[in-house]
Parts: C-alpha cells; structure tokens; sequence
C-alpha cells in the first residue's frame, strides 16, 4: 500500500497518467492571454464605414436607435441642470454610455426582463416608459409610477419588463440569474439581461450569479458596463485581470468583450448571446468598454480625481458621434436632418417636462401605507390614520406637508 | 389524527403545495440529493425533479437573491437557508430587495418567497450557530415573520407563507425538527396573526414562541403547583402580530411576563411589552416583567449555555414578581 502510494506521487509529480513528462510549477506558463483571447470586438470603423455582412441590425432600427441615443444624452444633461437648480434631488446618467445601454436593450426580445442597473434609463424609453413618466419619477410627484416612494432614476417599469432599479452594488445579477430559472421551468421564451457596473464585479453577488449561471446553464445575458470608473476607483483598482470578459472562463460560460460605444457591435454581441441562451447554450458575459464621461452622479464632482486628459481622448470616440458617422456613411442622415432630431428631442423633454411639472407634487398618502403589503397590516392601518388625524387637526401642518 | 414530527409536517406543507402549485420550487444547499441539512425536503427531489428540487452552490447571498429574482419572475419560490445564522450574508437581499420591490415599485413588482431554515440554539454549537434574529426581520415593514413552535403550527403556517403574496421570513428550530404532535392530514391553513392560547389561566399572562412556548408550559406547570393559573399565549408569527389576543388575557390577568430566546436590548419583547402598556396600560397590575436570553455570544459550554437560556425556573421567578408573591 505504502508503495503505491509512494508510485503515485512520483507519477504525479513527475510525469501524467499517460506517461508524458509535466512541465515543473515553476515554469509553466500563464494561462492565457486575455488581450489575444477575448479582442475588442468592433463592427464600426472610426471613419462611419462597417462590414454589414458583420451587422445584423436592421436598417430601419437605425434612425430610431440614433434618435434614442440623442434624446437619452439631452435629457441627461438637462436632467443635470434641473438638480442644479434645486427642481430634483439627484440624477445619475449615461452620458457616453448610450451605444452600450440601447445596443444590449435592442439586442434582447420584447418579452425579455431587463434588470437595469441604475444608468438605463434609455433602455426603460426604449421599452416604452414615457418621457413624461420618468420626469415625474424623479420629482416623485402624483404622476410617479412609484407613487414618491423611490429616489430619482430607480425606476421599474412593469410593462416594458423593466425590473425595479435597487441601489445595492450587484443586487440584480442573481434576481436575473432567478428569472432566468423561473423562465426554464415555466418554459418561457425569456432570456433576463443584466446589466452592472465593471464596479459590480467586485460584488459578491457577481460571483453567486455567474457561478450558478454557469453551474445550471441558466438563459440569461450578463452586460457588464466598463465605463473605467466606479465613483473614483479606476477599473485597475478594480480588479487585477486583463479584461473583465475573462471572469467567463472561470464560470464556464463565454466571455465576449466589445466596443461599447459601437451600437452595432454592442447588439450584435447581445443579439447572438440572447440566441445561444434560448437554445440552451448557457449565459454569456459581454464585457462593454466604454466610458463615464461626466461624474458618478450629480453628488460626485470628478475632477477631484480624474485629470481631464484622461477624458479627451474619449471625447472623438462619442458613441453618438460615431453612429452619426455611419448613418452618413450610408446615405441615412444629413446635417440638416440631423439638427432636426436635435430641436425635436429637445422640444420633446420640454414638452415632458411641464407635462410631469404641472401634476400635483404630493402623491397619495395611501399609498405610502397600504403599498406595504398586499394587504396592509394593522400596523400601517394605525400609523396612517394617526397621520390622518395630525394632519386634519392643524392645519399649519398640513401646508408644511404641502397639502395647503 | 396523525402524529407527525415538526420536520415531517414541514416536509408534508412544501410536498402538498409543490404538488397543488407548478410554480412552487424550493431551492437551497444540500435540499436534494442530501434531503436537506435536516432532512426537511425527504423525497422532494424524487417526486418533483431536479428543476423543481435545486441544489445550489454554497452562497447565501446569491440564491436568497436568485429566490428573489424567480419571484418576480413568476415562480413562488421556497429558499432553504441552512442555518439562519450564516443567512446574515443574505440579508441585503431579503431587506434591502424582497421587503421593498412592492413599495419601491409602486406596487407594480411584487415578491412572493419564502425563505426558511432553523435558529436558535441547539445545545453546546456556541456563538455563531445558536442566535435568533427574529426580531432583525421582524422590524422591517414588508416582510413577515412566523416562528411556528408545534409540527401543526408548522405545516399550517408555511402553507400560508408559500401561498402568501409578500416575502415571508419563516423560522424554525433545530431542536424542535424531531418533536412529535398531531397534525392533519392534507390541507391545513393557520392564518397569519393568529395567536393561539396554548394553556389558559386567569392569573398571569406569558407570550412565549417557538422553544420558548415550552418553557412557559413548563413554568406553568410548575406555578400550578403554587396555585397559580398562568395564560401561555404563543402569538406564532411576530410580523404580523396577533395583539388583541394578548390584551384580551391581559385584562384577565392584569400581570404580563414575556419570554424570548434572543437578546434582550431592542428584542421582539420589548416591542410587545411597548405594545401592551400603550393599548393596555390600565387593566395593568405590574410592570411587565421579560425573560430574555443573556446579552452575550453565546457560549460553549454546557453549564454557561445553560445560564445563558430562558429556564422555566426563572419564568417562574418573573411570574412572582408580577404577582408580588414571595417563593
């Protein structure tokens, strides 16, 4: 027995099963080569030109697409303005990030949930939630789908099958990883997409969700959004790899990483991965590389930590600018057509706005209390009519409560 | 009608409801192949599949988060945590998502899944193994809580949570799995909010739950023998709270002890002792009196965990004192 032992030792020290002799620990090379293994993947050259054999997006999905993506930049920046002015508390956006957020939601199905990070406002309009909707959800006024209950751009949308927005890092990755089981034993047609944050990855909740993906072989597209900053960690505080496209190969799924302000690289990386998890293929990782272009969000001022050379070089690689180059590149769009869809998304969020702003600003009270639970407990029931009755029996307070 | 044990009669709850429900599914460590931790999900795998029957990856957080996504998703998950005390990982998602996807929404998402598994201590498994953190998740408007104490109590409850639309909290104890009782057979609903008055007696009144009904029990034998009547009320979910039945005995009774596993600062005892002094103050006759676990880890040792736990003993010495009677 002790010789056996003794054999096998040797045998796996020194040589394999099969006789052949091991390389020694310390010679062995590195595993692989992210940068060779997972490239950038790209389908829109920097001067407007594409292999369309490369791009499955139709041609008539263009324009609109390019029109989402100015609207989603114009209401950024004047969403931006109005919390300067005090009109709303806070706003996060996704200014140089349109080409990956609308590319993966454009890539998916209709009957697809998205579980939204907290930049993907443009995906929840592409799903059909309306301007007028989102403005009242970040004055949290009587028109507020979430009836003032959620902070400004934590927006769910039940009929676009845009899941609740949750301000925990990563939170949402197992929730799609979930749904993407619920799909398989209910033998639904429905492929979740998760987005994150490369900031994400660092999260436990990360890793949960991808291992049991990659365990179980879960249909679900995994969109992790590099936009090179989480607050103000650089993505090489983040984490020690190459690529964050390489995370896959250690969940056993497919890793892709693509040009995240290439709209039609972005969906077709999506589309193709939507695909493969529908025919029981398993989930992907789609790693996005792209840029924050502006702060986190209107509570955080980069320049503190971010010198402005970093940012130059992104500025010629606008994902706006560079789709723009395209749809001239195929004849699709002219300058003047072009100022035209600037004044009408323009004039659009104006419009919007005094829709949202001309609603009441306090939601019901109700709601507050019997949104609770199904059915309110006696809990809620006493604690609202005690406000109730505060509120009925001075009248001061209720102008302070803005009910005057 | 049948004697069942506690873990047989929550086995029987989530088999008739996977059998009554294509959406139920429970999921969890070592829940099929092992039949659970505690052997709670025996045969589940056999009769329901693998799909229905899911063996997770040891991570609290992600399959809490998983049973969370699956419900909105459409499914009525059961989540089988081995022991609530390493389920503290999962608590972002049990708090920070399940509890407020309904408000946070406004009410256009909601979140119908259990989460259960054992707590409390089970003699000699010291600090990290022995909590109750009942109270953690009864404070937390959006979730409900239910610390069932008999295997009828059990079964009836937990039909109730996986049938429930909100997130249910649902606690057991690892030391009550093998206690026996009768239960009936196929369906058995226990609303929410229901307590149940498991010895009546007009002299004292004692809410107990989970272990802690059996210690009043015993305390009530015990001051019978003193000719004292005490009134055990088990109030079996916390959240929501069944406070009528408990100041209906009071205003019997006029003297209150209430007796809790957990750590006595900010318990689940202080909140009912608030409750009953606001909405009962006058039918009072003593100050409300708690029996409470001691405010430490927990120890080791078997004559240090026994201080550290209510005894029947010193249910019993409260009793007195709301009595004012001398031993």
């Amino acid at each position: 027995m002790r010789r056996e032992i003794h054999e096998s030792f040797v045998r796996r020290n020194g040589h394999d099963v099969h006789g052949e002799e091991l390389t020694p620990f310390s010679q062995r090379p590195a595993a692989h080569r992210p940068e060779k293994e997972f490239p950038l993947e790209r389908v829109l050259a920097d001067d407007g030109s594409a292999d369309l054999a490369r791009s499955h997006l139709p041609q008539e999905r263009l324009l609109p697409l390019y029109r989402l993506m100015v609207l989603n930049r114009a209401l950024d920046e004047r969403m931006i303005q109005l919390q300067r002015q005090g009109r709303i508390g806070f706003y996060i956006g996704s200014i140089g990030e349109e080409a990956t957020v609308l590319g993966a939601a454009e890539g998916m199905a209709p009957q697809d949930w998205i579980f939204p990070c907290y930049r993907e406002h443009g995906a929840a309009i592409l799903r059909g939630l309306p301007l007028a909707k989102f403005l009242c959800d970040l004055l949290g006024n009587a028109g507020d789908l979430m009836e003032g209950h959620q902070m400004p751009c934590h927006e769910a949308f039940r009929p676009g099958r845009f899941a609740s927005i949750s301000s925990p890092i990563a939170t949402q990755i197992p929730q799609a990883v979930g749904a993407g089981w619920a799909a398989r034993i209910k033998k639904d047609d429905m492929v979740p997409l998760v987005y994150f944050g490369e900031g994400a990855t660092s999260a436990n909740d990360f890793h949960t969700g991808l291992n049991f993906a990659g365990v179980r072989k879960v249909p679900v597209v995994f969109v992790c959004r590099n936009n090179g900053w989480a607050i103000s960690v650089p993505r090489e505080r983040q984490t020690a790899a190459v690529t964050f496209a390489e995370k896959a190969l250690a969940y056993g799924m497919k890793g892709e990483r693509v040009d995240g302000n290439d709209l039609l690289a972005v969906y077709e990386a999506t589309r193709l991965a939507r695909a493969r998890a529908a025919a029981g293929e398993g989930p992907t990782l789609i790693e996005c590389v792209t840029y924050r272009m502006e702060g986190h969000s209107t509570s955080d001022d980069p320049r503190v930590y971010r010198p402005a050379e970093l940012v130059d070089p992104w500025r010629k690689k606008d994902p706006i600018l560079r789709l723009k180059g395209h749809l001239v590149w195929r004849g699709l769009l002219s300058e003047s057509e072009d100022a035209a869809i600037r004044d009408a998304v323009a004039a659009e969020i104006q419009a919007a706005l005094r829709e949202a702003e001309a609603l009441p600003s306090k939601p019901p009270l109700e709601s507050l209390f019997d949104g609770v639970y199904a059915q309110p407990l006696w809990q809620q029931r006493e604690q609202l009519e005690e406000l109730r009755s505060a509120v009925a029996a001075d009248p001061r307070v209720a102008r302070l409560r803005g009910e005057g | 009608m049948p004697i069942v044990s506690y873990r047989e009669a929550l086995n029987q709850a989530m088999r008739e409801e996977m059998a009554r429900d294509e959406r139920v599914f429970l999921l969890g460590e070592e829940v099929g192949q092992y039949n659970g931790a505690y052997k709670v999900s025996q045969g589940l795998l056999k009769e329901f599949g693998p799909w229905r029957v899911v063996d997770t990856p040891i991570a609290e957080l992600g399959f809490c988060g998983l049973g969370v996504g699956a419900a909105m998703g459409g499914l009525r998950p059961i989540v089988e945590v081995m022991t609530w005390n390493f389920a503290l990982l999962a608590y972002d998602q049990i708090v920070n998502n399940a509890a407020k996807l309904r408000s946070m929404s406004g009410g256009q998402l909601h979140c119908p899944v259990v989460f259960r598994g054992p707590q409390g201590a089970a003699h000699q498994l010291a600090s990290q193994h022995s909590q109750v953190f009942e109270s953690t998740y009864a404070f937390v408007p959006g979730l409900k809580v239910c610390v069932p104490a008999t295997p009828r109590d059990a079964k009836g409850l937990l039909k109730t949570a996986i049938r429930d639309e909100d997130p249910v909290v649902f606690m057991e104890s690892e030391v009550l799995y093998g206690t026996k009782g009768e239960v009936e057979d196929g369906e058995l609903l226990i609303p929410f909010g229901q307590a149940e008055v498991a010895r009546d007696g007009g002299d004292v009144t004692i809410v107990a739950w989970q272990k802690m009904r059996f210690v009043a029990l015993k305390a009530a034998e015990l001051l019978e023998r003193e000719g004292v009547q005490a009134c055990v009320i088990d109030p079996r979910t916390l959240r929501p709270f069944d406070l009528e039945a408990v100041l209906a005995s009071v205003a019997r009774t006029h003297r209150c002890v209430v007796v809790e596993e957990g750590w006595p600062w900010m318990g689940s005892g202080a909140q009912i002792a608030d409750s009953i002094q606001r909405h009962g103050f006058d039918d009072l006759d003593a100050p409300i009196l708690r029996v409470t676990g001691r405010d430490v880890p927990m120890p080791y040792a078997k004559p240090l965990e026994h201080e550290v736990l209510p005894t029947p003993e010193r249910v019993v010495e409260a009793c007195r004192r709301v009595l004012y009677r001398s031993p």
